[in-house]
């Protein structure tokens, strides 16, 4: 599945990094703390996070992960768009909340 | 190979730009991608730690064909209980910082578990040393 099939079906909104929407998506992990997702989040995931601010790319990109998707209609920093665009990470948002998200992305994933 | 990357404590917007350089270096240099990605981990861990925890500081990045060796310097507070700043969960971290999402206190331990050798010197009120070492085959040293 890539980032670009989530969209339709979950009703995504692309806000930037267009480049990386061909991306494919192995998993999914769900955290607020940097650290943790370094350490735990595995490469090709999507991470659903309410972090908006710039160094989520930077985590997204050094952990070569899919995508993020921003939770609650959050929408990224000037500087995290910047980022996301120059990286190719893309960044989404749904207006669920992480609970509801998380849980529609466990079913369209546990389908692949 | 050898460079050098300086890091300015407090500068979020520039935290990670070392292991962002260093992935692109190992991954020019063909290095096993596994092994690439636990160095750069590490370092990016280092990188946050004296961004979040101290004033300035200095990475020097050194690779031949078997290994990466890595040398955080910076100019800070120090560690008094490195056994304790390792320990997972362990932070002092600001409230500022934990907003971000910093401070679980997951950095120092994500280090040991993604390098092969690392090493922590501290002096309180000057500074700190992490040596972090990544060989490039499994089975070397
Ligand atoms: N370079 C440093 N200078 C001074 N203190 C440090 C340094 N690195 C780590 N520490 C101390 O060790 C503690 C634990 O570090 P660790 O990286 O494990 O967690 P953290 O940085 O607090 O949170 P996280 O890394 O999960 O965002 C820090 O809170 C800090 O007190
Ligand atoms: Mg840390």
């Amino acid at each position: 599945m890539k980032i670009s099939d989530l969209t339709n079906s979950l009703g995504l909104e692309v806000i930037c990094g267009q480049q990386g929407l061909t991306n494919e998506i192995r998993g999914c992990y769900v955290s607020d703390l940097l650290s943790d997702v370094m350490g735990t989040a595995r490469e090709g995931d999507i991470w659903i996070t309410l972090q908006t601010h710039q160094n989520i790319i930077a985590v997204a990109s050094l952990k070569d992960l899919a995508g993020i998707i921003l939770v609650k209609g959050l929408v990224p920093e000037t500087e995290t768009v910047e980022k996301s665009n120059s990286s190719g990470i893309p960044v989404l948002s749904t207006s669920l909340d992480t609970f509801t998200i998380a849980g529609k992305m466990y079913e369209l994933l546990k389908k692949e | 190979m050898q460079f050098r990357h300086k890091i300015a404590g407090g500068d979020f917007a520039k935290a990670g730009n070392a292991a962002i350089s260093v992935k692109k270096v190992l991954s020019q240099l063909n290095i096993n991608h596994t092994i690439a990605k636990k160095i750069v981990i590490a370092l990016y861990e280092g990188e946050v730690n004296v961004v979040a925890h101290a004033w300035s500081g200095i990475v020097d990045v050194e690779i031949d064909e078997n290994q990466i060796r890595i040398l955080i310097t910076d100019k800070g507070p120090g560690i008094e209980d490195i056994e304790q700043a390792m320990k997972e969960g362990y932070s002092t971290a600001s409230p500022q910082v934990r907003e971000m999402g910093f401070g679980a206190g997951l950095g120092l331990s994500n280090m040991r578990k993604n390098s092969d050798f690392m090493n922590i010197t501290s002096i309180p009120g000057e500074g700190t040393v992490v040596e972090l070492i990544n060989n490039f085959r499994p089975d070397a040293g």
